[in-house]
C-alpha cells in the first residue's frame, strides 16, 4: 500500500490536465457544438501560461492568461461554425494545427527554461485521512479547483436554469428557439468557456505539472480528453474517474521507465493510446444505448432558424 | 441595418475558384500579421517559401517530392470523407506500410526487383489497410468514434515504429543512430531525371486516374456517395454500409500503406526517426481543398508541398521550428472553411426599416 499511495497521488496530478480538458469539452458539446481541436488548444493554453509565468513570476497569471487565449480560440471555432455553420471536424482540424504550429513558433525562445510553477498545499483536516488524504488532499490548488469544477458542472447542468438551458440548445436549438432562448448566443458563450477550461488543462502541463515548456508536450492529451467525454457519458464525475484512470496508466508507466524494466520504454509509452481505445471500445459495447441516449441529440449540427432540419 | 444570408442553390465554378483563392490569400495576410508579431519579417519569410521550392529547377522537384505523398495520402482520405468517415489516421497507416515494407526487405530479401517491389507494395497496402480497417471495423461494429481510434493509432504506429528501429532492427553499424539497414539495391523504387523524384510519380498519377474513374464512375463510388448523403436510405436501398465502411476504411489504409512503402522505398532506403513529416495531417487539408476529387488533389498538393519545402527553408535560414508550417495550414483550413459560407450563402444588406421575418423574429421572442 505505501508504494501505491505516491502512485495514486501521481495518478491524480497526471490526470488532471486531461480533467480540465475534458470537462471544457462537455461544456461545449452540451451546448451542441463539437470542438476536436482540444490538442491544439491545450498546446497554445500551455505555452500562454508558461511564458506569462516565465515573465511575471505569477502562476496565477500565467493560468489566467491560458484560459483568456483559450476563450479566444474557442471565439473563433464559435464564429466559424455557429455562426458561419462550417464543418465542426474540419474546423477542429485547423484548430489543431494551428496551435500546434503557432505555439510551437512563439515558444521556440523557451524552450528548455524552466520556472518554480506552484506549491503543494495540504487540506488541514482531510489531508490527514488515510490513504485518500495524500492521495487528493496533498495536491495543489488547481487540483482542488479541478474537484470543485467537477461538483459545480454536475449541479448547474443539472439543477441550475442556464445549465438546462444551455442542454436545451444542444438537445432541440429549434424547441430551444421556440422557447425564446437565443441559441446562437448561448452555444457561442458555452464554446467560448469550453475552450478556456481547456486551456486551463494545458497550462496545468506546463506550469504546474512539467515546469518547462516544449514543442507538443501534450502528447495526444487533447485527443484522449475527446475521448473522455464519449467514455464519461457527458457526465462531469466519470469524466473525473477517466482522467485518474489516465492518469493512473501514464504515473504507472512512467515510473517502470524510471525502474529500468526490461520492456522497451516505445512499448511503454503505447499504454495510454491502446488504453484510450480499448476503454472507448469496451463503453460502446457495454453501454452504447447509454452514449446514443446521453449524447446531445445536435451535436456538431449547426442552427439557422430560417432552415429546415 | 441588418445582415441577411440567403442559401444558395449552387454557386458556379469561377466563384468557387475566386472565393477560394481570395480567402486562401487572406489566410496568408492573417499569417503574416502573426508572423509579425512573432518577430519575423513576414515578406522575406514569404520570399524564402516561394524562392526555396520554385527557385531552381532542383527546387521545383524536392517540392514535387513532397507533393507526392501528400497527393496520394490525400486521395486516400479522400474516400473516406465522401462516406463522412473521418479518417485522420493516415499518418499511421503509413508508417505502417513503412514498416511492413522494411520486415518484407528484412526477412524475404530477393535478387529481382519486381518481385521485390511488387511484395513490398502488398505488404505495405496488407499492413496500413487493418490498421484502417480496425478503426472502420470498430466504427461501424459498436459504433466507436473513428476521429479517435484512427489518432490513437497513430501514436501507436509512432510507438511501434521507435521500438523497431530503436530495439530489433537497428542497424549495428550506426553508430548508435535509430535507423534501420539500408534497403538491398532490388528493394528501392528507380528515381527519375537525376533528381530525387521516384517512380511513385507514375504510381500516383495512375493512382488519380483509377479513383477518379471509380469515385464518378462505378456502381460503388455512387454508393460511397449515397451513403456519405445518407446511410440510412443507403440501407434502405439495399447497399451493405457495414461492408462500404470497412472497405473504404481497407482502401484507404491501403493507399495510406502503399505511400508510406513509396516513401521509404524512394527516398530514405531505410527507415530512420523521423521519417515522416506529418505528412498525414497537410493531406487532410489537401483533400478538403481539393473538394475531394482525385484530379485536383494533384495540383493542391503541389501548392501545399511548397509550404512544407518552404518551412524547411525558415528552419534552415530563419531558425524557426519546423512546426511553423502548420500555422498556415491550420490558417488556410479556417479561412477557406469561413469562405464556404460565401458559396452557401449570399449575403445581403438590409437597409432600411425592418420588414416581414424580423417581425417575426419578435413574436418568437429571440433575436440575437
Amino acid at each position: 500500500m505505501e508504494t501505491l499511495i505516491p502512485i495514486l497521488a501521481a495518478a491524480v496530478r497526471s490526470g488532471t490536465p486531461i480533467l480540465y480538458a475534458t470537462l471544457g469539452e462537455i461544456v461545449t458539446e452540451k451546448a451542441g457544438i463539437m470542438n476536436i481541436g482540444l490538442e491544439g488548444i491545450m498546446l497554445m493554453g500551455a505555452l500562454t501560461g508558461f511564458s506569462a509565468t516565465l515573465s511575471t513570476g505569477r502562476p496565477w497569471l500565467g493560468l489566467s492568461a491560458a484560459f483568456a487565449v483559450g476563450a479566444c480560440l474557442g471565439l473563433i471555432h464559435a464564429f466559424l461554425s455557429v455562426t458561419l455553420g462550417s464543418n465542426q471536424v474540419v474546423c477542429g482540424l485547423a484548430m489543431t494545427m494551428f496551435g500546434g504550429g503557432a505555439s510551437a513558433l512563439m515558444g521556440r525562445n523557451q524552450v528548455g527554461m524552466t520556472i518554480k510553477g506552484m506549491a503543494p498545499l495540504d487540506i488541514p483536516v482531510l489531508s490527514e485521512l488515510p490513504i485518500l488524504g495524500r492521495v487528493f488532499f496533498s495536491q495543489d490548488i488547481m487540483v482542488y479547483i479541478s474537484f470543485i469544477l467537477v461538483f459545480f458542472l454536475v449541479f448547474f447542468l443539472r439543477c441550475t436554469r442556464p445549465g438546462m438551458d444551455l442542454r436545451a440548445v444542444g438537445d432541440n436549438p429549434r424547441a430551444a428557439d421556440a422557447m425564446g432562448l437565443p441559441v446562437a448566443r448561448i452555444r457561442c458563450t458555452y464554446a467560448i468557456l469550453g475552450a478556456g477550461l481547456v486551456a486551463l488543462g494545458g497550462a496545468y502541463m506546463s506550469v504546474v505539472y512539467n515546469k518547462f515548456w516544449a514543442e507538443s508536450m501534450t502528447a495526444g492529451r487533447g485527443w484522449i480528453a475527446v475521448a473522455m467525454v464519449i467514455f464519461a457519458v457527458w457526465n462531469p464525475m466519470r469524466a473525473a474517474l477517466g482522467a485518474y484512470l489516465f492518469g493512473g496508466v501514464d504515473a504507472f508507466q512512467l515510473r517502470l521507465q524510471a525502474a529500468g524494466t526490461s520492456v522497451p520504454t516505445p512499448l511503454l509509452m503505447m499504454l495510454p493510446y491502446i488504453l484510450t481505445i480499448l476503454v472507448l471500445v469496451f463503453i460502446s459495447i457495454g453501454k452504447g444505448r447509454k452514449i446514443s441516449l446521453s449524447a446531445p441529440s445536435a451535436l456538431g449540427v449547426p442552427f439557422y432558424r430560417e432552415e429546415r432540419d | 441595418m441588418k445582415f441577411r444570408a440567403e442559401k444558395r442553390i449552387d454557386a458556379p465554378v469561377w466563384m468557387n475558384v475566386v472565393v477560394t483563392l481570395l480567402f486562401v490569400s487572406f489566410a496568408f495576410v492573417a499569417g503574416g500579421l502573426f508572423l509579425y508579431t512573432q518577430g519575423v519579417p513576414p515578406l522575406s519569410a514569404y520570399w524564402i517559401i516561394l524562392r526555396s521550392s520554385f527557385g531552381s529547377g532542383y527546387d521545383l522537384s524536392e517540392t514535387v517530392v513532397k507533393a507526392l505523398p501528400l497527393a496520394m495520402v490525400s486521395i486516400a482520405v479522400m474516400l473516406c470523407y465522401t462516406m463522412l468517415i473521418w479518417n485522420i489516421g493516415a499518418e499511421g497507416q503509413a508508417l505502417l506500410g513503412a514498416l511492413a515494407a522494411a520486415a518484407v526487405v528484412r526477412y524475404f530479401p530477393a535478387e529481382s526487383r519486381v518481385a521485390m517491389l511488387s511484395l513490398m507494395a502488398v505488404a505495405a497496402a496488407v499492413a496500413g489497410g487493418v490498421w484502417a480497417g480496425i478503426a472502420g471495423f470498430l466504427r461501424v461494429k459498436w459504433n466507436v468514434n473513428e476521429i479517435i481510434t484512427t489518432l490513437m493509432l497513430n501514436y501507436i504506429a509512432i510507438r511501434l515504429l521507435e521500438f523497431f528501429i530503436y530495439g530489433p532492427w537497428r542497424d549495428p553499424s550506426s553508430l548508435g543512430f535509430p535507423m534501420t539497414k539500408p534497403f538491398i539495391d532490388s528493394a528501392r523504387l528507380p528515381t527519375l531525371w537525376g533528381t530525387r523524384v521516384h517512380m511513385g510519380l507514375f504510381a500516383l498519377l495512375v493512382l488519380a486516374v483509377v479513383m477518379e474513374v471509380i469515385m464518378r464512375k462505378t456502381r460503388w463510388g455512387y454508393e460511397i456517395r449515397v451513403m456519405g448523403d445518407n446511410s440510412r436510405a443507403a440501407s434502405y436501398a439495399g447497399m451493405n454500409y457495414f461492408r462500404g465502411v470497412v472497405g473504404v476504411m481497407f482502401l484507404s489504409g491501403a493507399i495510406a500503406g502503399f505511400t508510406g512503402m513509396c516513401e521509404v522505398a524512394g527516398l530514405q532506403g531505410r527507415i530512420q526517426a523521423g521519417f515522416s513529416a506529418q505528412y498525414g495531417y497537410t493531406a487532410i487539408i489537401v483533400a478538403w481543398l481539393s473538394h475531394l476529387s482525385p484530379a485536383l488533389s494533384l495540383f493542391v498538393a503541389f501548392l501545399m508541398s511548397s509550404l512544407l519545402v518552404g518551412g524547411a527553408a525558415l528552419q534552415i535560414e530563419m531558425g524557426l521550428p519546423l512546426a511553423s508550417a502548420a500555422i498556415f495550414q491550420g490558417l488556410i483550413l479556417f479561412f477557406v472553411l469561413g469562405g464556404e459560407f460565401f458559396l452557401n450563402y449570399s449575403v445581403r444588406l438590409d437597409l432600411g426599416p425592418a420588414k416581414g421575418p424580423d417581425a417575426h423574429e419578435k413574436y418568437a421572442g429571440g433575436g440575437g
